[in-house]
């Protein structure tokens, strides 16, 4: 079965980086498909308009989990714009590429990190700063 | 590290008595069991004795049993078979939700051909209510088609009684008996059963050999035409090897049954004590005793059922999943959905089926391998 998997989602999926959650989060965001049955949860911490820290939750299947994983490693350090446009296509290569079963409803990463920083955005335009994020500002 | 399987609801090893009895019909025993001519005579007599060995094993006559290359074959003839042989006589079949594709997609293909099919609901253990199925029959209906134990799920259903009920309104009556022949009695007249579907691969023959019983006086129109193979019901050279070693198969679940199924139901019930006596929020899927003694179906609360399958996978435990995705699938279980099992612990299930080459250490194995399995994946899921 396992052959069924590149090592680099297997790594993931055995050991994922960046698991839990922050309390006192910037941004929080979640992406679920009920009919496939994933759900990715994603906390983001903002610092100077940067991804301080990531953490996620995911409810999934190996590849799931895999690339929430991925898809933290790649956002911490990252500017909101940048981070923003991190594509499924991007994370589903940190894990050496999907399987057409597994590219749409498996990939939640990218999406979940995206509703994140969009509620930073929303929650700091209510507190009466700019949105930071240029194409949305 | 050992290998532990617990899949045998989707194939089973070949029984190394089973491989013994098949080894002379390669090389020497090969003749084409039509020829005319000794070596075809002698291909001609194994499988002969191989047909008695099924018919007994049913409790059926010789020439009421058809070979086919898969229990899926045998499903499709069956009710392909009866729907284009009856169609002067009704077009109305009756089936269930919760049918194994084979039978589900026989179905909607006669649908195509415009046939109507009345898919009957479960209740929550997965049981089918024969007092539905009498109210769905109508003046039209040729065919009922039910399950006789439900590949995921394990759940029996009361064969005898909708047979009854069959029989009453005159009502051709098939059952799926792939996981049930071999593992509980299948006797076709206790069953009340026209037609009956059996695969060689669930029980320790191998893979591309099936056979469907057709009751006497039955008519079934061929789905595979040329010469006359199976009295005129299934074309093709037999595949003489493989049906000699369904024989043998037959032969011993008929003598060991009733044994391994005291033994199964014991190793099953120890495994399913020994998980939830470690882990919380763990439900069975099924009914609770009306269930083969193989198949365990737990859904773990929070998890998904493929990432405890590759977990277990990689630990050498091979067990089964109904939940999204692992067979190419986006949709969940159509059993557990419509047995009405919420959509998150549908995806959350996983299928121990037990067979000859487990152990109770292979149950203690799997029970000391699952919880950190389970807490691992509890961590990091966002459903509490």
């Amino acid at each position: 079965m396992t052959d069924r998997y590149d090592d680099k989602l297997l790594d993931h999926f055995s050991h994922p980086r960046n698991v839990g959650q922050i309390e006192d989060a910037d941004g929080v965001g979640q992406i679920g498909d009920s009919r496939c049955g994933d759900m990715v949860k994603v906390w983001i911490k903002v610092g100077d308009d940067r991804i301080t820290d990531v953490k996620f939750r995911a409810f999934g299947c190996p590849a799931a989990i895999a690339t929430s994983s991925a898809m933290t490693e790649l956002a911490v350090g990252k500017s909101l714009d940048e981070a923003a446009e991190i594509t499924d296509d991007v994370v589903a290569q940190a894990v050496g590429g999907l399987s057409p079963d597994k590219a749409h409803c498996s990939n939640l990463g990218a999406a979940a990190l995206y509703e994140a920083i969009m509620n930073y955005v929303v929650r700091s335009v209510e507190r009466g700063r700019v949105g930071c994020i240029a194409s949305e500002a | 590290m050992k290998k532990i399987y617990l899949d045998h609801n989707a194939t089973t090893p070949v029984d190394p008595r089973v491989l013994t009895a098949m080894h002379p019909y390669f090389s020497e025993v090969f003749g084409n069991p039509s020829s005319i001519h000794a070596f075809g005579r002698e291909a001609k007599e194994a499988l002969e004795r191989a047909r008695g060995r099924i018919a007994h094993l049913l409790r059926a006559g010789e020439r009421e049993i058809c070979f086919t290359g898969s229990g899926t074959e045998a499903d499709n003839m069956a009710i392909k078979g009866v729907a284009h042989s009856y169609r002067n006589k009704g077009d109305h079949l009756i089936t269930s939700q919760i049918e194994h594709h084979a039978v589900l997609a026989s179905c909607a293909y006669l649908e195509k051909e415009g046939f109507r099919v009345t898919y009957l609901p479960v209740d929550g253990t997965g049981r089918v209510d024969p007092d539905d199925v009498r109210k769905a029959i109508t003046d039209h209906t040729i065919l009922i088609t039910i399950m006789h134990a439900n590949n995921e799920v394990g759940t029996i259903q009361a064969i005898p009684e909708i047979g009854r009920i069959a029989r009453e309104h005159g009502v051709l009556f098939h059952t799926d008996a792939v996981q049930t022949a071999g593992k509980l009695p299948v006797d076709v007249d206790a069953l009340n059963v026209d037609l009956l579907s059996l695969s060689g691969h669930k029980i320790y023959a191998p893979k591309g050999v099936g056979a469907l019983y057709i009751r006497k006086g039955t008519k079934i129109t061929p789905l595979i035409h040329g010469g006359h193979h199976e009295h005129g019901r299934r074309a093709g050279t037999e595949n003489l090897a493989s049906l000699v070693g369904l024989g043998k198969a037959a032969e011993i679940a008929g003598a060991e049954r009733a044994e391994e199924y005291k033994r199964l139901t014991k190793l099953r019930d120890a495994l399913h004590k020994k998980i939830t006596d470690r882990i919380e929020r763990v439900f069975l899927n099924g009914h609770p005793t009306q269930r083969i003694a193989n198949t365990l179906n737990l859904s773990f609360a929070a998890v998904e059922g493929e990432s405890i399958i590759l977990s277990l996978d990689m630990e050498g435990i091979a067990v089964a999943s109904g939940s999204a995705c692992t067979s190419g699938s986006l949709e969940s279980s159509h059993v557990l959905n419509a047995m009405g099992i919420i959509p998150e612990l549908t995806q959350s299930s996983v299928r121990f089926s037990l067979g000859r080459t487990n152990t109770p250490e292979d149950m203690e194995t799997v029970a000391e391998a699952l919880p950190p399995i389970i807490e691992r994946l509890r961590a990091m899921s966002p459903l509490t």
